[in-house]
């Protein structure tokens, strides 16, 4: 396929084409390169990673300084699965220009307990079906996005259930970079037999440690089950170690063993203080090993503040010890399915929170005595008796038949409200089993017995050799099914929203092309039960359908409250019909400076009203600030709270061109009142068609602005060459 | 069984050992607990690591499945999924693919099981 341009929409059908011919362009996990030092406009940045040489997009507020994009150290997670892969590809194309360079995928409900793999493009359940022609669509599409970004994209989905080997083949073939691979996991939270779980999970491992992907574990999901999450944290770090150190057994590198660590502890908790020693105890104790920093799940609510508000504290922690990938959890995932731009959010909250705090730990340190010490040891002594324990009683198997797991009590403490499972049950029991002696895999990366020398004792070190090489060796042995439902598959479901694709109709979107879901936020002063169907009605009366609240905050439980609601908007919108606005048109310095000297101009400028602010004004007027001053226009800048009629006077009295007035305070529309003053006072007075008038300010809209008597309005972004430009071309127009 | 926390008692052999003793000895616990993990894994197999041995020599996962099936049916797992279509193969002097695909369909089993009836 041809390389993307950024200006041009990423063609889905042209990814679907001639897939079963596709292989990825690499395999194995990419970490970000480095760049300590790195000066980027203004600023020199202690720890970030070498910035995209491609398209992205920057913070919000770095149009101040150039559009600077520094770009973090730890690799940033997102997990993007809506259900539908083909609408997914869309989003993971955002995120990766909002600095995500791991995608993960979820896969659909029940998959751990599909046995074997699930084939074609059906559509999923809180996830997505993970499937060969969906992994490699879904590569494909990033091997083109990473291009266009400049760095590497990790994918990542899930070598879990009781299809992990089959899986983790798949994974190695189809390039995925990363995955979930814990059989505790499958034991304690998916019931799937234990010893089928870790018999498999040898497998899994080993193919993984062939591709070259980086493993994470599934201990976070103990703080996620435990009703007091702090309170597992001796039974986590036993947690990790058995993963970590079973999988460096098996060959993983411990370099691509990745624990999934989550600050345990929330607000209004005193969680920061909490989490501290718990981080610092795991880091010293699998300092061979990578942090992949998870946001706190456990407590979050339905509000996207809230969420965040935890986000940061929790990307603290990371600062303050360390993370090698960032997770991101989308602030809506208290209330749905996370949407496109609660993803975007999550990625810029990371990027902005780290980049934010570059460079913290030059000049701060932990303490090496004190509460941090002291906590982080007790943590450690603990985890050492959960370890010591679970040897007593019999080993893994034991400890989780006594239900050792998920216990609530701080350990050696027990509540016994532990996860208990029985060694011969669950989910695949009685399907392991003992390989004969002359039991024979002619394959690569496969682990434990192989007699391959009874047929070729030169084929013992690479048993695939015994076919002239596997798939992994001769991709063009993998057998490629593309569908096997005719009624759910992604070619049914984008003939159904065929219309939208070409752009020329449009409709609102938060996962699904034209779904048409929108978010409203609304405040009722009632009280929470009346503003909640308050709430509802209002969706409807603007035409939404399925409206439902997804938050409610009380401001005070009869004065107001804050309802977010969602809904459906069911029109379309025809692009072609729609009237917008031209651009506004702009000249350059040199046509701009050449007009003035060749005929000089004279403004008056003032903050307007009862009103203090005079930031944005300088800025449009001073020449330091690139303001109009550099063309060369004369400026009587009168200040601020400046009466109406003294700013039309002081016009007349140096007989300016034009008038600049700035009109912050929006409150009761007090700003277009203004304007509409200046213009009735400037016709009062016999002057307003000799000026030109110019009204701005953070609230102003052109068009109203326009409509209130001005000649032109300036809001929020403008600049001084804005403002020049039109004063010359109105002047020379009239 | 519920259990106050002891840890002040049951800590006491520990108090004593830096955090380096400390850390040393705790990856010496959990290698004693993965060792017979390992071992499981090494001496053992399951239909999903079987049909994963079929997926890398070329099979579909479609493929897969009936070739597993069936040999578990057989009682001829033990040997590898992959050992009796590389077995077959070589036997019947046919390719990997084409001795997989019949015995995917059902056929050749009988040749499969007195192949490794040989062997016992």
């Amino acid at each position: 396929m041809k390389p993307l341009e950024p200006n041009k929409k990423l063609d889905i059908e042209q990814i679907l084409q001639d897939l079963k011919d596709y292989h990825p362009k690499r395999k194995g996990w990419a970490w970000r390169e480095p760049a300590p030092n790195l000066t980027l406009g203004p600023f020199t940045y202690k720890d970030v990673s070498k910035p995209l040489p491609g398209k992205s997009v920057p913070l919000m507020s770095a149009h101040n300084f150039n559009n600077v994009d520094p770009q973090p150290l730890p690799v940033i997670t997102t997990e993007i699965a809506s259900g539908r892969f083909e609408d997914d590809i869309r989003r993971m194309r955002m995120a990766a220009h909002h600095g995500a360079d791991h995608i993960m995928v979820i896969r659909t409900a029940g998959q751990s307990h599909f046995d074997g793999l699930i084939e074609g493009s059906p559509q999923g359940v809180g996830g997505v079906p993970v499937t060969r022609k969906q992994v490699r669509a879904q590569r494909k599409a990033l091997d083109l996005i990473e291009e266009e970004v400049g760095r590497p994209i990790n994918y990542h989905s899930y070598v879990s259930g009781v299809a992990g080997p089959e899986v983790a083949v798949m994974f190695a073939e189809e390039g995925v970079n990363g995955c979930h691979q814990d059989p505790q996991y499958n034991v304690i939270y998916r019931n799937i037999n234990m010893i089928r779980s870790f018999v498999d999970a040898c497998e899994s491992k080993k193919i993984i440690a062939w591709a070259g992907m980086a493993q994470i574990d599934g201990a976070h999901n103990a703080n996620a089950t435990a009703a007091q999450a702090w309170k597992v944290t001796p039974e986590l770090m036993a947690q990790h170690a058995i993963n970590s150190l079973f999988s460096s057994n098996v060959g993983v590198l411990k370099t691509n063993i990745c624990l999934s660590t989550v600050p345990p502890t929330a607000t209004p908790g005193p969680c920061v203080y909490m989490d501290l020693p718990y981080a610092v105890a795991l880091r010293e104790f699998f300092r061979e090993y990578r942090m992949r920093a998870q946001m706190n799940t456990k407590y979050i609510e339905s509000s996207a503040r809230d969420a965040t508000v935890t986000h940061v504290l929790n990307m603290l922690v990371s600062k303050l010890t360390s993370a090698d990938i960032q997770s991101t959890i989308t602030p809506d995932e208290g209330r749905n399915v996370p949407w496109h731009i609660y993803n975007i959010e999550a990625c810029d909250t990371a990027k902005q929170t780290l980049v934010g705090l570059d460079g913290l730990m030059e000049m701060v340190e932990l303490k090496k005595e004190g509460p941090l010490r002291d906590n982080a040891r007790e943590i450690q002594e603990r985890a050492v008796l959960f370890m010591e324990e679970i040897l007593e009683i019999g080993g893994y198997f034991s400890a989780v038949e006594e239900g050792f797991f998920v216990d609530s009590g701080f350990y050696p403490e027990r509540e016994d409200d532990g996860i208990r499972r029985a060694v011969d049950g669950g989910v695949g029991a009685g399907t392991v089993i003992k390989r004969a002696a002359d039991y024979m895999a002619p394959v690569t990366a496969h682990y434990g017995y192989n007699n391959v020398a009874q047929y070729d004792p030169n084929a013992v070190d690479d048993p695939a050799l015994l076919i002239g090489g596997c798939t992994f060796e001769c991709p063009d042995k993998i057998i490629f099914i593309d569908e096997l439902d005719d009624t759910d598959n992604v070619y049914v479901r984008m003939e159904e929203n065929k219309q939208y694709r070409s752009g020329k109709l449009i409709k609102p979107e938060m996962e699904w092309m034209a779904d048409g879901v929108v978010h409203v936020n609304l405040f009722f002063p009632t009280d929470r039960r009346i503003a909640e169907a308050a709430a509802i009605q209002a969706g409807k009366r603007m035409n939404l359908t399925d409206v439902a609240v997804v938050s409610r905050e009380i401001m005070q439980e009869s004065e107001g409250t804050r309802v977010e609601i969602t809904g459906k908007f069911p029109f379309d919108i025809d692009v072609t019909k729609l009237v917008i606005p031209p651009e506004p048109e702009t000249l350059s310095d040199e046509e701009i400076k050449a007009d003035i000297s060749h005929k000089p101009m004279t403004v008056v400028c003032a903050t307007v009203g009862e009103d203090e602010h005079s930031v944005g004004l300088r800025e449009i007027i001073d020449i330091k600030h690139g303001g109009i001053e550099k063309y060369g226009i004369k400026v009587h800048y009168l200040g601020t709270s400046v009466p109406i009629e003294k700013l039309v006077d002081a016009a007349i009295e140096v007989n300016a061109d034009a008038i600049l007035a700035s009109t912050i305070i929006s409150h009761d529309d007090i700003h277009y009142k203004n304007i509409a003053n200046i213009d009735r006072i400037a016709r009062e007075k016999g002057v307003r068609d000799k000026l030109i008038f110019i009204a701005g300010g953070t609230q102003i809209t052109p068009e109203t602005a326009v409509k209130n008597g001005a000649d032109a309005g300036f809001g929020r972004g403008c600049k001084g060459a804005h403002v020049a430009a039109f004063l010359v071309k109105k002047r020379n127009s009239v | 069984m519920k259990r106050i926390d002891e840890f002040s008692e049951r800590r006491k052999h520990l108090q004593y050992m830096d955090d380096d003793q400390l850390r040393e000895y705790f990856w010496e616990l959990t290698q004693k607990v993965v060792e017979p993990l390992l071992k499981l894994g090494y001496e053992n197999t399951s239909p999903s690591i079987e049909r994963s041995v079929l997926l890398r020599m070329g099979f579909s996962s479609i493929e897969a499945k009936p070739i597993v099936d069936e040999a578990l049916t057989r009682g001829l797992l033990s040997h590898g999924a992959g050992n009796i279509v590389y077995k077959l193969a070589k036997r019947e002097r046919i390719g990997i693919r084409e001795a997989g695909l019949a015995l995917a369909n059902g056929q050749k089993w009988d040749e499969a099981v007195s192949l490794f009836s040989e062997a016992l």
